[in-house]
C-alpha cells in the first residue's frame, strides 16, 4: 500500500509548528516590552542582571529537571533538598572554620562547596535507586523526600536559622556578588550549565536515550537501553543541579531557614513546562527551559517595579501569564 | 467483659476522683510547629515554661503539643481531653475561624481556656486572651521614624503575608505616617516573612526608587535580606532599616552598634507564650481567674534597653 502524500503540511501548519518552538521566547519578548512601557528603568542593564542572577537557582535546576521529566519522572523535593544541602553546608563550614582549619578560609569554602555537590549527587541517586530499584512511583519517592530533608533542616536549625561565621561569609560572598566582564558570577554558571545541559541532551546517547524512555519506556527496554541506569542517572544529575544552585545561594543570605527554597519544585516545573517540555515525558528542549525559568522571574520583577494592580492579585497575573504563555507552546496533538 | 468494664472504669473514677482531691493542674499547651524563626521561638518558650514550672509545681503537669495545620490542632485538643485528661489548656489557634468550635468544645467540658496571639472569632470559648500589641508594632516604628527624619522622608514597606495581623500592623503604621505630610510611603509589597523573598522585593524597590530615605520591614528574618540588597547596590542614602519583632540576631546588633542602619526593633516576642502557661498554670493552682484580656506590650527596643530583650538561648 502507498504512502498517501499528506506528509507535506500546510504552509499555516508549519508558521504554527514555529510557532510552538518560539511561544515562550515570544512571550518573554512582549513581557520585556511591556516592562519597559510600564518602567524605563526596566530595560537597565543592571535591574536585567539583578533577574538574571536571581533566576539562576530556579534555572539551574531546572535544566536538571529537564532530563527527569523528559525521561518520563518528576522530583518534588528540589527545594527541600536545597535547604539541607544549604543547612548542611553551614554546619560544617562553620565547624572547620572554628577548628582546625581556622587559617584556611578558602580551603573551608571549597570543602563546603564540594560537600555541596557530593550531597546533592547522592540525595538524587538515592532517589534514582528507590523509583527503578525500588519500583516507587517518583512522586511518591520525591513527595517523601521534600518531608523529611526540610524536617531534617529544621531540626538541624533548632526551628530558626543556620548563619555563616562572618569571615567565612567574607571569604565566599564574591560567589554570588562577584562579577566577571560585568556579568554577575551566577549568571555564567548558569550558562555553562544550560549549554551542558543542551549538548548531553543533543549530543549523546544518553542524552537520546532519556528522550527514548520518556517517549515509551517498554520499548526502550526493548531497544537495550539500560532504563534503569540511565533514569537514576537523570536524578543524580538533577540531584547535582540543586548541589550547585546551593553553592550559589548559600553566599547571598550567608544563612539557611526552615523557608529556604520554598515551592523551588515548582517554580522549576513551571519553567521547565512554560518552556515546551512535555510532563509526560519524551520530549523537551533545554533551551526552553531557560527561557521559561527567566520569564518566571521578570513577571514578579516587573509586578515589583510597578504599583498599578493590587499587591493582592500579584498571584493572580503570574497564573495569567503563565496559561497564556502555555497556550502560545502547545503542541499540536 | 461487663465486669471487666466495670473494674475498668472503676478504677478510672477513682484516679479521677484522686487526681481532682489532690488539686492537680494538668495543662495542655497547643502551639504550632517550628516552621520558620518566630514559630521555632514560641515551641522553645514554651518548654522552659513547662520545665521552670513543673520544677516548682509538683502538683503542675505541662503537656506541649505541636501541630502542623488547623485540622491537625483540631484533633489534638480533641486527645488532649480523652487521653490526657487536661483541665486547663493554653492554645495558640493556627486561625482563628476554624479553631473557635473546637475550643469551644474543649471548654465545654470544663476546661479553664487561655487562648494566646489569635483571637476567636468568638470570645465565649475562652476564658482569658493573652497577646501581643500588634497595634504598637507598627504605631512604634512610624513614630521612631517621623522622629528619627523630623517629619520627613521616603519610606518603602514591606509586608508580611496577607493576615488580619498584617492589615493591623500596616494600618497603625499608615496611620501614624498620614499625620506627617511630608512623609510619603512609596510603596508597600508583601515579603512573605522571609529573608529570600524581602531580598528579591527590597532590589526591585532600589531600581524603580532612586532616593529612600528608610525602610520599614516589619520583620527582622527580612531586615536581613533588606540589608543584603542594600549593601549588593552600594547604596547610601538610606539611613535606616527597622525591623520587628526582636529577634536574638537583630537585638544582638543595635546592642553592639554594629550596624550603622539598625538602631531601633519594635519587641514582639515568642516569650508571650512562655508569660500565658506562667499566669494560666498560677493561677489555676491557686483557682483564680485570669483578667479577660491580657495585652503583653510592644516595646521599642533601642541601644539602652536591648539587653533586657537579648536571650542567647532562644532559637529567636
Amino acid at each position: 500500500m502507498p504512502l498517501a502524500p499528506t506528509e507535506t503540511p500546510r504552509a499555516s501548519l508549519r508558521w504554527l509548528g514555529k510557532l510552538h518552538a518560539v511561544g515562550p521566547l515570544l512571550g518573554l519578548l512582549v513581557l520585556c516590552v511591556a516592562g519597559t512601557l510600564l518602567n524605563s528603568d526596566f530595560a537597565t542593564f543592571d535591574n536585567m542582571m539583578n533577574v538574571l542572577t536571581r533566576t539562576a537557582f530556579i534555572g539551574i535546576i531546572a535544566v536538571g529537571m529537564t532530563f527527569v521529566i523528559m525521561s518520563g519522572g518528576i522530583d518534588l523535593s528540589v527545594g527541600s533538598m536545597a535547604a539541607l544541602i544549604a543547612g548542611s553546608m553551614i554546619l560544617l563550614m562553620n565547624k572547620l572554620g572554628t577548628g582546625t582549619l581556622a587559617a584556611h578560609p578558602v580551603a573551608v569554602v571549597g570543602l563546603g562547596i564540594t560537600l555541596a555537590l557530593v550531597l546533592g549527587a547522592v540525595f538524587g541517586a538515592i532517589h534514582g535507586l528507590l523509583i527503578t530499584r525500588g519500583r516507587i512511583e517518583p512522586f511518591i519517592v520525591t513527595l517523601g523526600t521534600l518531608g523529611i530533608f526540610r524536617a531534617v533542616l529544621t531540626w538541624l536549625a533548632d526551628g530558626g536559622a543556620l548563619t555563616l561565621e562572618n569571615t567565612l561569609t567574607d571569604v565566599y560572598s564574591p560567589v554570588y556578588y562577584g562579577a566577571v566582564l560585568g556579568v554577575p558570577i551566577p549568571v555564567w554558571i548558569f550558562v555553562l550549565v544550560a549549554l551542558l545541559g543542551a549538548l548531553l541532551l543533543n549530543r549523546t546517547a544518553f542524552g537520546r536515550h532519556v528522550q527514548a524512555i520518556g517517549s515509551n519506556e517498554q520499548v526502550a527496554r526493548y531497544a537495550a537501553i539500560r532504563v534503569d541506569l540511565v533514569k537514576t542517572l537523570t536524578h543524580a544529575l538533577l540531584g547535582l543541579c540543586v548541589g550547585i544552585a546551593t553553592l550559589l545561594y548559600v553566599p547571598r543570605l550567608g544563612s539557611a531557614t526552615p523557608t529556604t527554597g520554598l515551592l523551588w519544585e515548582l517554580e522549576a516545573i513551571a519553567a521547565v513546562v512554560v518552556g515546551g517540555t512535555a510532563l509526560k515525558g519524551g520530549e523537551g528542549r533545554v533551551f526552553g527551559t531557560v527561557i521559561g525559568a527567566i520569564l518566571l522571574s521578570v513577571i514578579s520583577n516587573i509586578l515589583n517595579l510597578t504599583s498599578i494592580i493590587s499587591v493582592y492579585l500579584n498571584a493572580a497575573v503570574q497564573g495569567g501569564v503563565i496559561i497564556v504563555v502555555a497556550f502560545l507552546q502547545r503542541s499540536r496533538r | 467483659m461487663k465486669r471487666l468494664m466495670c473494674v475498668i472504669s472503676a478504677s478510672l473514677l477513682a484516679l479521677s476522683t484522686l487526681a481532682h482531691a489532690a488539686e492537680k493542674v494538668t495543662l495542655g499547651v497547643s502551639i504550632p510547629t517550628a516552621t520558620h524563626s518566630f514559630t521555632a521561638g514560641i515551641v522553645w518558650w514554651a518548654n522552659e515554661a513547662k520545665k521552670e514550672l513543673e520544677k516548682q509545681h509538683p502538683d503542675l503537669k505541662v503537656i506541649v503539643k505541636t501541630a502542623s495545620a488547623a485540622p491537625e490542632q483540631a484533633n489534638q485538643l480533641q486527645d488532649l481531653l480523652t487521653v490526657n485528661k487536661i483541665n486547663a489548656l493554653v492554645v495558640f489557634p493556627f486561625e482563628s475561624a476554624s479553631l473557635t468550635k473546637p475550643v469551644a468544645q474543649v471548654k465545654a467540658k470544663g476546661v479553664y481556656v487561655t487562648v494566646v496571639d489569635r483571637g476567636l472569632t468568638d470570645t465565649s470559648a475562652q476564658d482569658a486572651y493573652v497577646a501581643g500589641d500588634n497595634t504598637a508594632f507598627g504605631k512604634l516604628p512610624a513614630e521612631y521614624l517621623a522622629k528619627q527624619f523630623n517629619g520627613k522622608g521616603d519610606i518603602v514597606v514591606l509586608r508580611g503575608i496577607p493576615t488580619t495581623l498584617d492589615n493591623e500592623r500596616f494600618d497603625a503604621f499608615n496611620g501614624v505616617i498620614k499625620t506627617h505630610p511630608d512623609m510619603k510611603i512609596l510603596d508597600a509589597k508583601y515579603g512573605n516573612w522571609n529573608r529570600d523573598d524581602a531580598f528579591k522585593v527590597m532590589q526591585d524597590y532600589l531600581t524603580r526608587f532612586k532616593h529612600i530615605d528608610a525602610v520599614w520591614a516589619a520583620d527582622d528574618d527580612m531586615a536581613v535580606g533588606v540589608l543584603k540588597a542594600i549593601s549588593q547596590a552600594k547604596r547610601t542614602d538610606i539611613k535606616e532599616v527597622f525591623g520587628g519583632a526582636g529577634a536574638k540576631g537583630a537585638v544582638k546588633t543595635i546592642m553592639d552598634g554594629s550596624n550603622p542602619l539598625i538602631k531601633a526593633d519594635v519587641s514582639y516576642s515568642p516569650k508571650f507564650i512562655y508569660d500565658a502557661i506562667k499566669l494560666t498554670a498560677e493561677a489555676r493552682l491557686k483557682g483564680e481567674k485570669l483578667p479577660a484580656n491580657t495585652i503583653i506590650p510592644s516595646v521599642l527596643i533601642t541601644k539602652d534597653n536591648a539587653k533586657q530583650f537579648y536571650f542567647p538561648d532562644s532559637p529567636f
